[in-house]
């Protein structure tokens, strides 16, 4: 089967390539880019006039739910959600029922992923059994497994001589670790960002603290053990000066963020909404600009979605009852590229948050364009308005306080392999 | 007004009107038989989450002296035991035909929560650590009739005002009215520099003092407030003893307010802690007429959201 791509904008970061121009697929391989291609034979043809072609989207936190959650989301489901959002490649976190804390936990993953998956999903596994925080995890086993990195996302591992042991560990399997930076006495029973508006709603706040505390402690230990690490979606404004330091020492780290963190503020759960409970809390818009200067300035450069499904039964209830998260995978891509519309990233720096530097995070390579690849294409109009509603929502969970507003920018096409998918 | 959810959402005509309604029907509480039928037919839910004496009591106090019947819940042996979420639990009970639904319970913002879901309206009677509006309510009653006005006076609020549902209320009710509310306590448990724009409703209307004579002196009402150990479930001060000394009020803390200054607790009070016993024979005391009080704000409250149906 050939399939021709034609007059798109061509961008891919791990090549440099930016061309107006056509994208020739051979079954299911990438066979050439070029200003124009013409095929000898009858060819299937794309038109993508207004719209940018690049490699699909490497997103390292999402959480699928399987096993053990399914209500919420399963690896059928928060995949198809992936494909429809461009997002072509996923990380799983490990706070599933039961945690993957084990290679069988991690081969239950991968198999059902070979059975039902609509992309490549990744396992990620816990730094400690149960994420308890006492116990390291068989580091070996599971990258033999599979598992391309280990987090207790959720929970911080607060014991410091233990994550100094692991990141030591680490370094024997060339496994990433992924901190969840919350220290927890401080976020104890909090539920919003502290501030003006817990004081409104007699809500305990989470302070900026109880990230940067995480993350100063994280930074230093990385210094002492000149290993390798990721810090999950940081949120506070507080915690950029320490990213910079951190550059300057010349520590070997990734920053990471959310759409949500350089799109919504706090003000999104006032009236108690938890559909906009989240863990890092939204925080305040002078937040919003330092995550967006920090992406500028390139001491953030991954981009996730932490895309945390959840049904009506966790978040239909009582606000301290309600569990943090909101689904993502489908905004991650138009959300991320209100930074190239207001001037903060270039497109190519952007795919490079999205694509090249999450996948360089987990040690794979990244979706591209060389010739001989497999074919990962995502058709992008950055221009194409759509109401977010609960029908064009893809995941088993509709948690999201986008509901109902309008997003500008649309995944029209992925190419997939021998697969397209006109969405 | 749809629901009585919070002081924040009132507008100080909505207040002034609630205040004037309980004036006219406090007078029924004296009657001989002090009962009128005005509320008859209506099914009042008290639902108690959290125990809690003196505003149950008072709600069907005030629910008896209208003629309303009421139903009460509490946690204890309820369908919460039985795993049922609270809003199956309120819409079974709007099935029985309810009227209006009182509650009390310890996560803020329940109120709020089972608002958005019925049809009929919701009094908050204490969420969480966030509001109890008709305490503050009686507060504001009890200091009208003694005192008559509200602007510029400085209202003192001393003790655990960051968990004290009771302070939040009447942080904001008092100024909206026109006063002053000045804030003291051990400082963990007062407004963080970043909160303090929430409580401040009218420009220099609010003020946190670490040193409690800042607070008191010259006030024309002082609040004392119960130290709550059942809400916290943590060491938040060091012993009842060292709490009595430095943020207790006694005689000597008195001397500092205005002569004939109002000292109000909304109960219960641990005497000895933050009240000396000397202090039940202070002449302007007017714990008992805050409970009175009670009674003829919580009429007001469900004449006004019940007599317009």
């Amino acid at each position: 089967m050939v399939r021709l791509i034609k007059e798109g904008r061509i961008l891919d970061p791990s090549l440099g390539l930016d061309l107006v121009g056509d994208l020739l697929i051979v079954d299911g391989t990438i066979r050439g880019v070029a200003p124009s291609i013409e095929y000898p034979e009858k060819v299937d043809t794309i038109s993508a006039r207004g719209c940018l072609v690049i490699p699909g989207i490497v997103d390292i936190h999402v959480h699928l739910r399987e096993p053990g959650e399914e209500w919420k989301e399963d690896i059928e489901s928060g995949t198809r959600a992936a494909l429809h959002g461009g997002v072509l490649r996923v990380a799983c976190m490990p706070n599933t029922k039961p945690p993957n804390d084990s290679p069988e936990v991690t081969s239950y993953i991968l198999e059902k992923a070979r059975e039902r998956a609509h992309v490549k999903v990744y396992p990620i596994a816990t730094i400690t059994k149960g994420q308890s925080g006492k116990e390291l995890t068989e580091f070996g086993r599971l990258k033999e497994a599979g598992v391309v990195a280990l987090s207790d996302d959720g929970k911080w591992v607060s014991d410091a001589s233990l994550m100094k042991k692991a990141l030591l560990y680490a370094k024997n399997f060339d496994l990433p670790l992924i901190s969840h930076c919350e220290e927890p006495n401080l976020s104890n029973r909090g539920q919003i960002n502290e501030g003006i508006l817990s004081a409104k709603l007699g809500l305990k706040g989470i302070p900026f603290s109880a990230e940067t505390i995480a993350v100063v402690r994280d930074l230093l230990l990385l210094k002492e053990t000149n290993s390798y690490l990721h810090l999950a979606h940081l949120s506070v404004k507080e915690s950029i000066p320490f990213l910079r330091w951190a550059k300057e020492e010349g520590l070997s780290f990734t920053a990471e963020t959310c759409p949500h963190y350089f799109t919504l503020t706090e003000t999104e759960v006032d009236g108690y909404n938890t559909i906009a409970k989240v863990n890092p809390p939204l925080r305040t818009e002078e937040d919003v600009q330092a995550i967006k200067h920090a992406l500028k300035e390139g001491l953030i450069e991954v981009i996730a979605s932490d895309h945390a499904p959840h049904s009506p039964l966790e978040k239909e209830v009582e606000f301290e009852l309600a569990s943090f998260g909101m689904i993502g995978l489908q905004f991650l891509l138009p959300l991320s590229y209100d930074l190239v519309r207001q001037g903060f990233l270039s497109q190519q720096k952007l795919l490079e948050y999205l694509i090249t530097n999450p996948a360089r995070v987990i040690k794979v390579d990244p979706p591209n364009f060389r010739e001989g690849s497999p074919a990962e294409v995502v058709i992008f109009n950055p221009e194409k308005d759509w109401v977010v509603t609960e029908e064009c929502i893809l995941s088993k969970s509709k948690n999201t306080p986008l509901l109902g507003r309008t997003i500008k920018g649309k995944v029209e096409a992925v190419i997939l392999g021998e697969g397209v998918f006109r969405l | 007004m749809r629901h009585l959810l919070d002081i924040q959402s009132l507008s100080s005509e909505e207040i002034h009107g609630l205040l004037n309604l309980a004036e006219n029907v406090k007078e029924i509480l004296y009657r001989p038989i002090p009962k009128v039928p005005t509320l008859r037919g209506k099914l009042v839910l008290l639902l108690f989450y959290e125990p809690s004496t003196r505003t149950k009591f008072s709600f069907e106090r005030a629910c008896k002296v209208l003629s309303a019947d009421t139903m009460s819940f509490s946690a204890k042996g309820s369908s919460l035991e039985k795993g049922e979420t609270i809003l199956d639990t309120i819409k079974n009970l709007y099935a029985l035909g309810v009227n209006l639904v009182v509650i009390r319970h310890s996560l803020s913002g329940t109120p709020h929560f089972i608002a958005k879901h019925l049809k009929i309206p919701v009094v908050n009677a204490g969420d969480g650590i966030h509001e109890h509006p008709t305490q503050a309510l009686l507060d504001l009653l009890t200091v009208r009739e003694k005192l008559r006005t509200f602007t510029d006076r400085k209202v003192a609020i001393i003790g655990d005002i960051k968990h004290s549902r009771v302070a939040h209320s009447d942080i904001l009710a008092f100024q909206k009215l026109g006063a002053s509310v000045f804030v003291t306590g051990p400082a963990h448990l007062l407004p963080e520099p970043k909160e303090i724009p929430f409580f401040e409703v009218k420009p220099g209307g609010f003020k946190v003092c670490l040193k409690p004579r800042e607070a008191l002196q010259d006030a024309d009402v002082v609040i004392a407030l119960r130290i709550q150990k059942e809400r916290h479930g943590e060491a938040f001060i060091p012993s009842l003893r060292e709490y009595a000394q430095n943020f207790g009020l006694g005689p000597r803390e008195l001397e500092w307010i205005k002569p004939g200054g109002l000292l109000m607790h909304p109960g219960p009070i641990n005497w000895g802690v933050e009240l000396a016993h000397e202090l039940e024979k202070y002449p302007f005391q007017v714990i008992l007429d805050q409970v009175e009080n009670g009674v003829a704000v919580r009429m007001a409250v469900l004449l006004s959201l019940l007599s317009g149906e």
